[in-house]
């Protein structure tokens, strides 16, 4: 699980083949003493990634909420009947507001969850139309090479991982794991919000009790992945997370050309 | 977050190996594009970021600070949400669906979860259970033994409640939907909700007639095996796999048939009226 978006090149993206972008000029780009910006995230993964930001928030904070409420039933970290703690402390619940707000959490939790829902569809339709989906999609010994990206982020070692577009092997698990978490959070939710209703769908995917389980569960990965998410971006420098603002990254300055261009900011 | 049309690239942007679709979902972003065009770009997203990024806050702490309807205790904003959901399950509702039902071992006693309007005293051979009309129009009044002496049903269901928890429990007792029938000369089941509320008056649900007719919504005077005791609502009281636990009024005192949505204790505290599972 880990990024390494700093050392991105242009050249990578170009290489994608099965990407639809548009195919820049390959020739000529390194020798070039222009600085150029290469195109990292497109407009909808770009308005879908911000949009889903404040959406997952609430979906989190409202959801955690609701799970204050049956406190009879925590949670516990530990082995077996041994529980370290249990999610969350007493501190924890009372510093983030968690307690007693159950009517607004399901309120929120219900309203909100629409919109993740219509901007994930959203996102999903346009990843598989614009076929970007590609570059997410984990390749062949995906999960092996990622052990190299993991060393390679814990200093552990010097090779910088393999880059296939914008992504390394770990970057594409990762993040390929968390849309397939959306999804698990949607059809466990409206499993656990509809059991009656749409009892086929709470039965097949284990019964109310499980459901439920599974859909906390997604939560505390929501929340692991923010962490390392978070951490990445803050250690990929900021030209990294401007490209998903501005959907283009300024290539790194070469020596040779520093003086022709670059300070026309 | 910002346009891609970018016009002056320099560099060739327009091959596209790509399906149809594609440019009209992407409109064309340019592969590279020049510094100068990135600080351009830089500039507008900058703008546009901020502006959107201002206008959410701004809404988020403009519904927080929403003052709640009188006699309700949620923002507007999410009551309109809560309704909302309303409004889509119950169109979506089906007559004939019927929700899962269990095998006698996986059942329990339910667990004591609530006593609002069961707190205060009661002679149960003295109970008597009031049927009004739409105006409040005494219909009818009736004792035990006359629900008793309607159907029996049982039914072995899991019991969900707000908070999160659930459970396999078993009642019996009779179908609203035959109780209902006791007053077709009135044409009770013509109207769209109903109310119940407790002898003490506490305590109060309302529900939509559709859900109140369903086969498996029971006016209950018994409980896993046994009589409906005092903490779980002796006499009579509601259960149904169809509506949280919160609609599951224990001691009922009177029922109301009506067109108008009756007040309901705990969507009056922030919860959807119809509470529908
Ligand atoms: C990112 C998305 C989501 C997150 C992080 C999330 C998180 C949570 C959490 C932590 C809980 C408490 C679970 C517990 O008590 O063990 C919860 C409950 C619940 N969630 Fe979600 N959820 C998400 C999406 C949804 C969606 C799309 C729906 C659907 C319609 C939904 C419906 C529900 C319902 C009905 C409950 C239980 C309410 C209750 O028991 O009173 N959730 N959610």
């Amino acid at each position: 699980m880990t990024t390494d978006m700093a050392t991105d090149q242009a050249s990578d993206l170009d290489r994608d083949s099965g990407s639809s972008a548009p195919s820049g000029d390959d020739t000529g780009f390194d020798q070039s003493a222009e600085r150029r910006a290469v195109l990292k995230h497109r407009r909808g993964s770009r308005w879908a990634h911000w949009i889903n930001f404040p959406l997952l928030t609430i979906m989190i904070y409202s959801g955690l909420r609701i799970y204050w409420a049956d406190l009879r039933n925590p949670v516990g970290v530990g082995v077996g009947e041994w529980h370290l703690f249990d999610l969350f402390p007493d501190s924890v619940n009372e510093a983030l507001g968690l307690e007693r707000k159950l009517a607004r959490g399901l309120a929120f939790h219900l309203t909100f969850g629409w919109l993740f829902a219509i901007n994930g569809l959203a996102y999903t339709i346009y990843t598989l139309v614009t076929r970007e989906w590609k570059q997410l999609k984990p390749g062949k010994g995906a999960l092996k090479d990622s052990i190299g990206v993991i060393l390679h982020d814990l200093h552990l070692r010097k090779e910088e991982p393999a880059h296939e577009g914008n992504y390394n092997a770990a970057q594409r698990i990762t993040y390929s794991l968390i849309i397939f978490f959306g999804l698990v959070a949607l059809l466990t939710g409206f499993a656990i919000y509809k059991p009656t209703q749409l009892s086929l769908l709470t039965n097949s995917l284990g019964g109310y009790e499980v459901a439920r389980k599974i859909h906390f569960f997604v939560t505390i990965g929501f929340m692991a992945f923010f962490v390392i998410h978070i951490l990445q971006v803050a250690r990929a420098g900021f030209g990294n997370f401007w490209s998903m603002v501005t959907g283009y990254q300024l290539e790194p300055k070469k020596p040779e050309s520093r003086s022709e261009k670059g300070q026309n900011k | 977050m910002n346009d891609d049309q970018n016009n002056n690239s320099t560099h060739d942007s327009t091959r596209n190996n790509g399906p149809d679709m594609t440019e009209t979902m992407n409109e064309e972003a340019p592969k590279t594009i020049s510094e100068a065009e990135f600080y351009r770009k830089s500039r507008r997203s900058f703008l546009v970021g901020g502006v959107t990024a201002a206008a959410t806050a701004f809404g988020y702490r403009g519904l927080l600070n929403q003052e709640a309807a009188p006699g309700d205790n949620i923002p507007t904003t999410l009551r309109s949400g809560l309704e909302w959901n309303e409004d889509v399950w119950s169109r979506l509702f089906r007559e004939g669906h019927t929700a899962p039902t269990y095998s006698p071992s996986q059942s329990s006693v339910l667990r004591v979860n609530g006593r609002h309007g069961i707190r205060s005293d009661i002679d149960l051979d003295a109970w008597e259970l009031q049927v009004q009309g739409p105006d409040g129009e005494v219909w009818g009044t009736h004792q035990l033994s006359d629900i008793q002496a309607l159907d029996r049903h049982e039914m072995i269901i899991e019991h969900k409640c707000v908070e999160g928890w659930s459970q396999i429990t078993t009642w019996a007792g009779a179908r609203f939907s035959d109780f209902a029938d006791l007053y077709s000369d009135q044409g009770a089941a013509d109207h769209k909700f109903v109310s119940f509320v407790t002898p003490d008056e506490d305590y109060f649900v309302g529900f939509d007639m559709p859900s109140a007719l369903h086969e498996q919504t029971l006016l209950a005077y018994d409980m896993h095996g046994g009589p409906l005791d005092l903490d779980h609502g002796a006499p009579l009281r509601l259960a149904t796999p169809l509506k949280y636990g919160i609609k599951h009024i224990k001691r009922i005192g009177s029922i109301q048939f009506t067109n108008e949505q009756p007040a309901d204790f705990w969507a009056s505290r922030g919860y959807s009226w119809y509470a529908g599972l």
